[in-house]
């Protein structure tokens, strides 16, 4: 799931796969979902995993060339849009979505959702994958706008780890990304150490 | 001043012995050979002015323009053969509109201006094509960059080039004006656009009222001249 407040992002991820087809086990419980695409742009990847780091590394290397001819770096609508096309055009073949969000120095923080068949939507939080059906109600709940850093990390860990702890095929890893102007933090929370909530 | 090319000048694909492509130096004198195309970048915006000769009283106002409007918020004012200019705005609204497409956002000024002038050098390469023969400048506003202005010339550069925009109209009629020359040429048409802050950052035609203001302080400007040579005398 994603966050933004007023001059920075965070992304988090948890892992655990979900196969969509036969098979029901957990391949990798710590398997780094966040892909960066550039200096202050990360995606989440979800869906069929090699079709999403197939689209990625495509996106990361058209982004690449075009930041390089822009001489600039470039927007996070840039990027996403650049998801979409792939995406969009090719929607046939592939089975990925994606949370692309990062800072760039016109709009400061943005989240984009680029979807299965390839729309493109801005929104001011957003969460994914398998685990974010039970969370919908605690993040409509206590998304405020404007939040500042600590509170944005405090919101997504919670989110998480509520997640986790009700689906069965999220779990192990939270991988989380704070992106702001500076720099980009990347911070890894093992299971055991999230924050507990009333659990049976 | 006129070089004379004697065999190395009949196709853009070879060299003469002191290192020049006649062709495009001819391409450039159809650029000078034409009618004036102003463009002046101010703080808030960017005018651009065209000086439209009449080629016959059977033409309607404001037809054959030579300003062109490249995506909302670019403009492109030329000099030089007209129906290449015309090709060349297609190709760079074709530009903005792939852009757009694949990144989601407005070009970048300066962007635009390298992809066409790309495309301008490229007919200056090879033996069965001729150089394109007309110079533009590109103008546009933008809120964060501000207000730009890039030139493009047939050998294919391109290169960046300050009042308020509503009296920079005023003073670019007025250039207009005093740089026709009488004796030359017959009537003229002049063709005003702007772009900046003051249309929100769309490059837009002139409105007619401010358009007739401007003229009507450039046919001043000029009197006044005239009567100040007369009192010299």
């Amino acid at each position: 799931m994603d966050s933004h407040h007023s001059y920075s992002q965070v992304k988090g991820v948890s892992t655990g796969v979900s196969n969509l087809f036969i098979k029901s086990y957990v391949s990798s419980k710590t398997i780094n979902k966040l892909i960066q695409v550039h200096d202050r742009i990360f995606c989440c990847i979800a869906g069929s995993l090699a079709d999403a780091q197939a689209v990625t590394k495509m996106a990361k290397f058209q982004l690449s060339f075009h930041s390089i001819q822009m001489e600039s770096p470039p927007l996070v609508k840039a990027a996403a849009s650049i998801m979409r096309e792939l995406c969009y055009n090719n929607k046939e073949e592939l089975q990925a979505g994606f949370i692309t969000a990062g800072w760039d120095r016109k709009k400061g923080p943005q989240i984009y959702v680029v979807s299965l068949g390839g729309m493109l939507l801005s929104q001011p939080f957003t969460i994914g994958g398998s685990g974010s059906t039970y969370i919908y109600g605690y993040v409509d709940a206590k998304f405020k706008p404007d939040m500042s850093l600590e509170e944005a990390i405090q919101f997504s860990t919670n989110a998480l780890a509520l997640a986790m702890g009700r689906d069965n095929v999220s779990g192990g890893v939270v991988h989380l990304v704070v992106i702001t102007e500076a720099e980009v933090k990347h911070v890894v929370v093992p299971g055991n150490k999230l924050p507990k909530f009333h659990d049976e | 001043m006129s070089s004379i090319g004697t065999g190395y000048d009949l196709s853009a694909s070879t060299f003469s012995p002191d290192g020049r492509v006649f062709q495009v130096e001819y391409a450039m004198k159809a650029v000078e050979n034409s009618s004036t195309a102003i463009g002046i970048r101010c703080k808030d915006g960017v005018v651009f002015g065209v000086e439209k000769l009449i080629l016959s009283k059977l033409y309607e106002q404001g037809s054959n323009k030579r300003i062109f409007n490249i995506d909302r918020h670019v403009g492109m004012a030329v000099a030089g053969l007209l129906a290449d200019a015309r090709s060349l705005s297609e190709v760079s609204r074709e530009e903005a509109s792939n852009f757009r497409s694949n990144y989601g956002h407005d070009i970048p000024l300066k962007h635009l201006a390298d992809r066409v002038a790309m495309y301008v050098h490229a007919y200056t390469l090879y033996s069965a094509v001729r150089p394109f023969g007309c110079s533009f400048i590109l103008g546009s506003y933008d809120e964060d960059d501000g207000p730009q202005l890039y030139m493009v010339d047939p050998s294919g550069i391109s290169y960046m080039k300050e009042m308020t925009c509503r009296e920079l109209v005023k003073e670019v009629a007025k250039i207009i004006y005093i740089v026709h020359d009488e004796v030359k040429d017959k009537a003229f048409e002049l063709e005003l656009s702007w772009v900046g802050e003051v249309t929100k950052g769309r490059h837009e035609l002139v409105p007619k009222d401010i358009k007739e203001e401007a003229e009507k302080y450039a046919k001043e400007s000029l009197e006044e001249e005239d009567d100040s040579d007369e009192d010299n005398m």
